[in-house]
């Protein structure tokens, strides 16, 4: 079939299924201090705006009213509304916070401090850190289960992710994965628990149960060198049919096959991608790539990238609201 | 405090510092017996869980390593503004060890560090073969490169890893290699093809190249004109530099005549001791850059390095040691984490386990410059980026963009496995 006819075929399954929605996607820019908004559906940049020094990690709350972003280098995660892009309030985050993860119910925010090696959790209503845990060092990736047992760190350093049990706060078990541990995300039924490991160039699959590696998943692209590959950010879809990991320098987002655990393509994007976002109904993906300043969104029916937006000086993080 | 009082403090002295490492495993094993009771108590899950693997309460294993570390006798005097770093090196090794130490307490390994520091003049040997005779078997070194290269041949070092830190010389790599010694930092030629590959993305080809006195800058001069030849830069005038003595001369009135005579992209300084390449700036004959041991300098680690993670490292260092980390305390730190890496990954502080580790395909050790450490087994050394650095800025990290090579870019820099000299493979 030629590809304008798939592509004519994709676009009518994407409007039967109703899927074009608009979406907002908010975009944190490392070095200019600031945030950007892009329309999702035109990929067209709609606003920038000034926020807090470095930022980086970025959520948007459950009721899609506020965005939280951890500026690293005003030691503090800012409340930015979501709709004026203005900051409201600050959460006391610890020092030179990076990333963070929500609570399922929108309670609690657990963030990694790198530099003193814990989890701060922060109420979020209280605007109060409620409790520190202490993890390995260079603590990085922070997830979440969404049944809401776990809470899972992973330590640059020391090589680890750290099940933290969320109803007690404490560490329970902790599972060594490859060098360099970045990103964590569970899968939506929270069975695995998937770690990218950027100096391994790895990705390892763990089984919740038994928090043992179930799968180390490598990946090898024609023409670049096995360096170059250093995946952080990933994104699981809800079915797990397929998961998509940020290659780093190599400027890539792999496709795999998450029922498999096998690689099926790797689509070339921007430059050091490191972070990706769904958009709210799973027909998107967006990356940011941290050296080309833009952001590619890929149409994930057909997996091909369809646009790149320039969006300022290094981004970093993606949100996008509904 | 002068630097002739800072040598005359650091009176020879051993000292076991597994202090830090105690109290961390004395949390560790607080935090084992807390996994079980919160595994067992917890809230009812969602999904029947199984309690966590913790119920066998292995007995930690330890492993302590040793450093032996001998300052030289200073060849220049250092100006009154330099801080003086006394402790170079062993504060590295310190770091790496609270490092491993946290991993440690999750993989039920302890680490610990013997520290022998010599006072220049000390019997390096006598002291070596006591470390051996204590059970050591890894042996962080940091020694003049003859000191090392008697140490290596000994009959005791036989059954011993020693772990370079702070060398920089290639015969080491090279002819005079040894097959239980790994170089953690980088060489003269990997630094000398750093600085090249910077220098011919910049069509900055056309050399004058000085040299000090010292027989160190014989070498680094050496290696910076294997390097021209690898990568086509043309040396176009080469002269040595001498210190006479005569009060009547001033880098005013020297350093134009010596710079002098004809046309050159820039200066290339061979001056590891510092002795006069730092007065080369600005007063040259024609407007030209320096490069080399001064002026834009290839280096293994600086306090300018931010990316890649590498503000952790330095802030965690300047916390322990009150200064900022030196490529030798980088050199220590790489190779403790070598070894704790090995050690986790073998799940065995074995001797041999971790040796061979050290030596496989699948040993990548994270050192904060963005790809993966390893060692090259025809040499023993340490592949790596090396940064070109000044003072206050980072230029450029080598390999750089465009230098290929089929296996591994980083093997761009330094002797590469065809062109080695070694016969003694680690």
């Amino acid at each position: 079939m030629p590809s304008h006819d798939r592509r004519l075929i994709g676009a009518a399954l994407v409007l039967l299924c109703g899927v074009a929605a608009a979406d907002t996607v908010y975009v944190t820019l490392e070095k200019d201090d600031a945030i950007a908004v892009i329309d999702g559906a035109t990929g067209i940049r709609t606003r920038t705006a000034r926020i807090g020094k470095r930022p980086r990690g970025i959520a948007l709350a459950k009721d899609g009213k506020n965005l939280y972003v951890a500026a690293s280098d005003s030691d503090a995660i800012q409340v930015i509304d979501a709709g004026t892009l203005n900051v409201t309030g600050t959460l006391p985050a610890g020092k030179d916070p990076e990333t963070f993860a929500m609570d399922p119910d929108d309670r609690f925010l657990y963030v990694s401090n790198e530099d003193d090696g814990r989890v701060t959790v922060i109420d979020i209503a209280a605007r109060k850190a409620v409790k520190e845990i202490p993890v390995g060092i260079e603590p990085e990736g922070i997830a979440v289960s969404p049944d809401g047992r776990w809470v899972v760190s992973t330590s640059e350093t020391t090589n680890m992710a750290h099940w933290i049990d969320r109803a007690k706060l404490e560490v329970v078990d902790n599972t060594l994965v490859d060098p360099r541990p970045r990103a964590a995300t569970f899968t939506a039924d929270s069975r695995q628990l998937w770690v990218s490991s950027e100096i391994a160039g790895t990705v390892t699959v763990i089984d919740t149960e038994t928090r043992q590696p179930l799968k180390t998943i490598s990946f090898k692209i024609a023409g670049v060198t096995p360096e170059k590959v250093q995946p952080v950010g990933i994104r699981i879809d809800p079915a797990r049919r397929y998961a998509y990991v940020a290659l780093g320098p190599a400027n890539r987002v792999a496709v795999v096959d998450a029922q498999k655990l096998e690689v099926k393509d790797y689509l070339l994007v921007g430059q050091r991608v490191w972070n990706l976002e769904f958009s709210p109904d799973f027909g998107r993906l967006y990356t940011t790539n941290g050296l080309s300043n833009d952001v590619s969104i890929i149409d994930l029916a057909s997996h091909k990238v369809t646009k790149s937006v320039a969006v300022g000086s290094h981004p970093w993080g993606v949100a996008v609201r509904p | 405090m002068t630097p002739a009082l800072a040598l005359k403090l650091l009176i020879r002295f051993n000292r076991l510092s597994a202090c830090a490492g105690r109290i961390l495993l004395s949390s560790g094993i607080v935090a084992l017996a807390l996994f079980q009771a919160a595994a067992l108590g917890g809230p009812a899950p969602v999904r029947r869980q199984t309690p966590a693997p913790v119920a066998a309460p292995q007995a930690v294993e330890r492993l302590t390593l040793a450093y032996l570390g001998q300052l030289a006798e200073a060849a220049a005097v250092r100006p009154y503004f330099e801080p003086v770093v006394a402790d170079r090196g062993v504060q590295g090794a310190r770091l790496g060890l609270v490092d491993d130490n946290t991993t440690g307490r999750f993989t039920r390994q302890e680490f610990a560090l013997a520290e022998t520091r010599l006072a220049p003049g000390d019997d390096a040997e006598a002291a070596f073969k006591r470390l051996v005779a204590d059970g050591r078997r890894f042996i962080l070194v940091d020694l003049k490169p003859e000191v090392l290269r008697r140490l290596a041949a000994l009959p005791q070092a036989h059954d011993v890893l020693l772990l370079d830190v702070s060398s920089r010389d290639d015969a080491l790599r090279g002819g005079d290699c040894a097959s239980n010694v790994l170089h953690l930092l980088p060489s003269r030629a990997m630094r000398a093809d750093a600085l090249s590959q910077y220098l011919a993305k910049k069509k900055w080809t056309r050399w004058f190249l000085a040299v000090g006195p010292a027989p160190e800058d014989r070498l680094f001069a050496d290696a910076l004109k294997r390097s021209a030849k690898r990568f086509g830069m043309k040396i176009v005038a080469e002269k040595t530099w001498t210190h006479s003595f005569d009060d009547r001369k001033t880098p005013e009135s020297e350093v134009p005549v010596f710079t002098q005579g004809s046309d050159y992209d820039l200066v290339l300084v061979a001056d590891e001791a510092g002795s006069f390449g730092d007065i080369l700036s600005y007063r040259t004959w024609l407007p030209r850059p320096v490069a080399g041991t001064q002026g834009l300098v290839p280096s293994a680690w600086h306090h300018t390095l931010e990316a890649w993670g590498a503000i952790q490292l330095q802030n965690r260092f300047r916390q322990q040691a009150g200064r900022w980390m030196t490529e030798a305390d980088y050199g220590a730190w790489l190779a403790v984490r070598a070894i704790g890496e090995a050690a986790t990954r073998t799940r065995s502080l074995e001797f041999e386990a971790i040796r061979s580790y050290l030596l496989s395909d699948g040993f990548a050790l994270a050192g904060f410059k963005g790809v993966p450490l390893s060692f090259r087994r025809w040499d023993g050394q340490l592949r790596q980026p090396v940064l070109l650095v000044q003072e206050r800025s980072l230029v450029a990290v080598a390999p750089v963009e465009g230098f290929a090579h089929p296996k591994n870019e980083l093997d761009s820099l330094g002797y590469d496995e065809p062109e080695t000299s070694c016969r003694a493979k680690p």
